[in-house]
């Protein structure tokens, strides 16, 4: 199983990582673990324009200048887990709702008039109200309807993942949030997302159950962004080494403001997400990188084409919230608040092809 | 001419669709390009839609469409998106992909040819995208595929021929024309396969991601058409070091 070394560990290689090995990163073909720290260090951070032009290059040379667009379905609100950070959490006072299948239905309609084909299923977790066989039988319903349904859920056993990837389910994202275990203790109060080791291995377990793909992430904001971004380079290098039928992606959603008190633990700005992007496309040419409407869309534009292969766009993160929009109760508020179509004009203003369809569901039996 | 299956093509360049930054570009650049036959990857389309991007652009009176199975991990996935495609009006002609490492997405030697030995049973005209194994390409057709499709190098690299002495082989023993596929990063890549006696070249990345896509189009064109002309007109062998314009080989004591 994949461990992921203390954070003390990672610190140590950021630490150690020179210029000389700074400008390796930049020249090789293959960059291994020590070019990721140094890419991520704070010696490479006058660099990040030289860092941005070779990620450019890689990903129109790996990519093409196209962006794929997806966008999510909020299924449920509810949740057992107690995070600190998340809207959705379970102590938190909002309006909790539940799509039933025929609602759920309805709103992926709304996705799909929009020309949506890469559809993401999220919900809180909570598996007694909404757990595998709720899933398969949406999967069931909407899998002519779309190139590609991936789901962001609880972690579900091998034989569940299976079952759905039979229903048509492609992929599945599942982040750790954090890879710092003393912060991950910290902000995870209650619920079964308090095990840090149990939700560290459900990415292979996605891969193994024959998904397509599997999406990793850390949440911004909790820990040392610099080593989230080498946990995360080194999550997607055991998974690549182990699985190497799976397509990966990577996301890095910053906090954003949600329900709740909570503040960032640690600032991470533009600039470092930036860097942590380039880093990693450097690192892992052919891996997926998402950048969500959690980020503004000034940012979204600007960074066109330098790394991110995977946009969403017009989301709505409340359960039900495309039918009315006017519906409370989201994970958090959105930083790009432009349509779909509004998305898509201004990737192909900065001479990308916003991709709507890049998958089939006739690649998997039903 | 170059023949497949019973259709000539005027030009030996095939074109692709993918990663261009918009379709208008797309069909500029093979519309320079001369080009004839040009693939699409089937899970970018949806052939049921007429106004679908990439499909609106291309014009099938004059391009032949090739559709992919880019994307498949295995001979099962491939055969069923090719029945798919060929049901909603995708045509006969096939390019056969199973590529089951989404990451350098090579070619799987064994599915392919099981892939391929049901696609020409079910009359599909089927080229496979290989490695530049020769002798995956004699069982290949051996079991009836119109072409062979080797790579030069691993797809989108535009590394060029590093399987030289392979494709050299496969050309010498095929049957079937041989169109190299995959890695032509320049035009003289593609000048190089031609010169060698490859019947034909496929190109996308080089040209779509291009500074200037139609002018790249245009420079690949002329490459393979120089590179032809080569071939025909007879290359002179190459050597390692300096030899005479009109050698002396003395010959006296010949009686």
């Amino acid at each position: 199983m994949f461990q992921i070394p203390d954070f003390k560990e990672l610190q140590r290689l950021v630490d150690d990582a020179g210029e000389a090995e700074l400008r390796r990163a930049l020249q090789a073909t293959h960059v291994g673990i020590n070019g990721l720290a140094a890419l991520l260090s704070p010696a490479a951070e006058p660099l990040l324009s030289e860092l941005a032009a070779r990620s450019a290059e890689i990903t129109a040379q790996r990519f093409g200048n196209t962006i794929q667009i997806y966008a999510p379905l909020y299924l449920s609100n509810f949740c057992v887990n107690s995070c600190a950070y998340c809207g959705f959490s379970a102590e938190n006072k909002i309006s909790r709702r539940m799509l039933t299948l025929e609602e759920a239905e309805q709103e992926s309609m709304i996705l799909h008039d929009r020309e949506i084909n890469h559809l993401l299923l999220v919900s809180g977790e909570a598996p007694a109200r909404l757990g595998v066989d709720y899933l398969e039988e949406l999967a069931r319903r909407l899998r002519d309807k779309f190139a590609s349904i991936t789901i962001e859920v609880q972690p579900l056993e091998t034989d569940e993942y299976r079952r759905l990837f039979e229903a048509g389910i492609t992929g599945v994202a599942v982040y750790q949030e954090t890879y710092d275990r003393g912060i991950y203790t910290d902000v995870h109060l209650a619920g079964k997302k308090c095990d840090f080791d149990y939700r560290l291995e459900v990415p292979a377990r996605v891969a193994a159950a024959g998904m397509r793909e599997v999406g990793i992430g850390a949440l911004l904001g909790l820990a040392d962004w610099r080593l989230e971004g080498l946990a995360l380079g080194m999550h997607a290098a055991w998974l690549r080494k182990n699985y190497w039928q799976t397509s990966l992606t990577v996301s890095f959603p910053r906090l954003r403001p949600a329900t709740g008190e909570f503040e960032p633990l640690v600032a991470v700005s533009e600039r470092n997400l930036s860097q942590l992007l380039f880093g990693l496309r450097i690192f892992d040419p052919d891996v997926g990188l998402v950048l969500s409407t959690r980020e503004e869309a000034r940012y979204r534009d600007g960074m066109i084409g330098l790394a991110p292969t995977r946009y969403s766009a017009g989301s709505c993160t409340a359960p039900g919230g495309y039918s009315q929009p006017e519906l409370e109760g989201e994970q958090f508020s959105v930083g790009d608040h432009r349509t779909i179509t509004e998305v898509c004009l201004d990737i192909k203003r900065r001479g990308c092809d916003p991709v709507r369809k890049d998958w089939d569901s006739t690649f998997q039996v039903g | 001419m170059l023949t497949i299956a019973g259709k000539t093509f005027r030009s030996r360049l095939f074109g692709g669709t993918g990663k261009f930054s918009s379709s208008l570009v797309m069909k500029d650049a093979l519309e320079a390009s001369g080009c004839e036959m040009v693939t699409v990857a089937l899970r970018r389309i949806d052939l049921k839609n007429p106004e679908d991007d990439i499909m609106s652009m291309l014009d099938r009176q004059r391009y032949l469409f090739l559709p992919n199975t880019s994307g498949a991990r295995d001979a099962g996935e491939a055969v069923r998106l090719a029945h798919l495609a060929r049901a909603s009006g995708g045509g006969n002609w096939l390019k056969l992909e199973v590529t089951p490492d989404p990451r350098t997405l090579l070619p799987d030697p064994v599915e392919t040819l099981k892939a391929a030995e049901e696609l020409v049973k079910d009359d599909f005209i089927v080229l496979p995208y290989i490695n530049a194994d020769p002798i995956l390409a004699l069982r290949l057709q051996d079991v009836g595929t119109a072409a062979i499709m080797p790579l030069g190098s691993p797809i989108g690299t535009n590394q060029g021929i590093l399987t030289l002495p392979q494709i050299e082989i496969i050309i010498e023993q095929a049957r079937v024309p041989v169109v190299v596929d995959a890695g032509l990063g320049a035009p003289s890549h593609a000048a190089q396969a031609m010169e060698i006696g490859a019947d034909a070249v496929l190109v996308n990345t080089a040209i779509a991601v291009a500074g200037d896509p139609v002018r790249m189009a245009r420079a690949f064109a002329q490459a393979v058409e120089a590179g032809r002309t080569a071939f025909e007109a007879g290359l002179g062998k190459q050597s390692r070091r300096a030899e005479a314009s009109s050698p002396q080989v003395g010959l006296e004591f010949l009686r």
